[in-house]
């Protein structure tokens, strides 16, 4: 079973039902023992940094999903999920996040600016993917150039062994990210047609390997 | 780099597609659910439903069909149409909604704008204006283009962008059904106001009309109704069209 955490934060219809769509037996929880449960675990979420990691910590479930992802567990946060996973964010000042993949999250107005590119933000719309790592287990079913959905004003900066996949947008968006078993995407996958179900597909073929023993 | 977006556009009334020329004689083309697998399989980059039910005891029909076209197509979908209320933007995206559009519900309430971007983020908020040239302005029409505001469409998307719109819809009523091209003049000049992504509105009659958009700066999609619903052009055919002559697009 997947455990797509719900912390009040919406976009959950469309991941469940492309999830649905790929036969896979997903839900939608605010249960740690749902999680725990789990075989793997989406945390999805769309809106602004800082509400979002408010909520998320007032559902109690931050121990929960440390634990779950330090035991090996397949993790995969997505757009503003991809987000919480990092250390920090600037988004209308200073958050913090699950610090589950070491960097953090940048406005990219301001790194255009300052690169002298009049590119749009938010970066709305399909962009393709330039994969770092082929054989990364997230790029199974993926080549170079594949176009994936973003809808994002801000980016994550992290060292390069945590890039998978990256689009150009003026600046380097990463646009999958991993280290060990917590990915994370700042496309949306439900939203990127067939490639965007191959990504989640292949996420739903990772193995799990306890790593705690339990 | 990001592509230009190619959109096409549902209105709905009463859980049935219908498209209006120069919003009046409306008529029924086709089922939802059915037009929306079709394009999701013809290669739309995403599709845009506007809810134009005029009773509210009718408006769980919306969300129903919203929910059976989210169940079987994963390409963006944007939900306008008696967008008013936060509730409203809760309901539209429970239903599978992934952006929300607002239009005469913001003119009447701006701060929507606002509180809609603040809690669901300014990506969530697409602003949709229907303009039309009155006494040399371009004036905002609100009620589906019924009704002048007396507002300036320049300012009044500014300021829509200040307040938090992540992307808008400019939608010409001088040149809606009249397929006659894009309005050129008016996006050009919208572009020069604001920095959101500006998605095109009303006149696509053939192919070039959208090569003439995207040599447009400043405009990142084109949005239309009956020329794919009519099928008098393919979508696919569009895109390579467009991609061969110089256009990013997604193949």
């Amino acid at each position: 079973m997947i455990a797509i955490i719900d912390y009040g934060v919406g976009n959950l219809f469309s991941l469940s039902s492309s999830l649905k769509y790929l036969g896979m037996d997903a839900c939608v929880t605010g249960n740690a023992e749902d999680l725990r449960r789990a075989d793997r675990i989406i945390l999805p979420g769309v809106g602004a940094f800082g509400d979002a990691a408010e909520q998320l910590r007032a559902t109690g479930l931050v121990p929960v999903i440390r634990e779950e992802a330090a035991k090996g567990k397949p993790f995969l946060g997505i757009c503003l999920g991809m987000q919480l996973l990092f250390e920090e964010s600037f988004e209308y000042g200073r958050h913090e996040g699950l610090g589950l993949i070491p960097g953090g999250i940048y406005p990219m107005e301001e790194d255009l600016k300052a690169m002298g590119i009049s590119l749009k933000v938010p970066q709305i719309g399909w962009n393709a993917l330039d994969i770092c790592k082929a054989d990364h287990p997230l790029m199974k079913y993926c080549k170079n150039g594949d176009f994936v959905y973003y809808v994002h004003s801000y980016y994550a900066k992290t060292a390069e062994e945590n890039l998978v996949a990256t689009s150009d947008y003026g600046v380097r968006v990463p646009g999958a990210v991993a280290r060990k078993n917590v990915f994370g995407c700042q496309f949306h996958p439900e939203k990127s047609g067939r490639v965007g179900l191959s990504i989640l597909k292949a996420f739903c073929e990772v193995p799990y390997e306890n790593l705690s023993g339990n | 780099m990001v592509t230009k977006r190619i959109i096409p556009c549902l209105d709905i009334r009463d859980g049935r597609v219908v498209k209006g020329v120069n919003f009046e004689n409306v008529k029924s083309v086709d089922d939802p659910v059915a037009l929306a697998q079709f394009y999701n399989e013809s290669g739309a980059d995403e599709l845009v439903f506007y809810d134009i039910t005029a009773s509210v005891e009718k408006r769980p029909l919306f969300t129903d069909v919203l929910t059976r076209v989210a169940s079987c197509i994963f390409i963006p979908l944007t939900v306008g149409g008696s967008i008013n209320t936060i509730a409203d933007f809760d309901r539209v995206l429970k239903a599978g909604a992934d952006k929300v559009s607002v239009n005469s519900g913001a003119i009447a309430n701006p701060g929507l704008i606002d509180e809609a971007a603040k809690k669901y983020g300014n990506q969530c908020v697409v602003l949709s204006i229907d303009a039309k040239r009155v006494n040399g302005q371009y004036r905002v029409f609100a009620k589906g283009g019924r009704v002048d505001t007396g507002m300036d469409a320049l300012e009044w998307a500014a300021e829509g962008e200040a307040r938090g719109a992540g992307e808008l819809v400019l939608n010409s009523i001088d040149t809606d059904g009249v397929k006659k091209g894009f309005d050129l003049e008016m996006l050009s000049d919208m572009a020069a106001r604001v920095k959101i992504p500006i998605i095109a509105s009303g006149g696509a009659g053939c192919k070039e009309d959208f090569t003439e958009l995207f040599k447009l700066p400043g405009v990142d999609a084109g949005l239309a109704a009956s020329i794919f619903h009519f099928r008098e052009i393919e979508i696919m055919d569009l895109k390579r069209y467009l991609a061969d002559n110089g256009i990013s697009m997604r193949l």
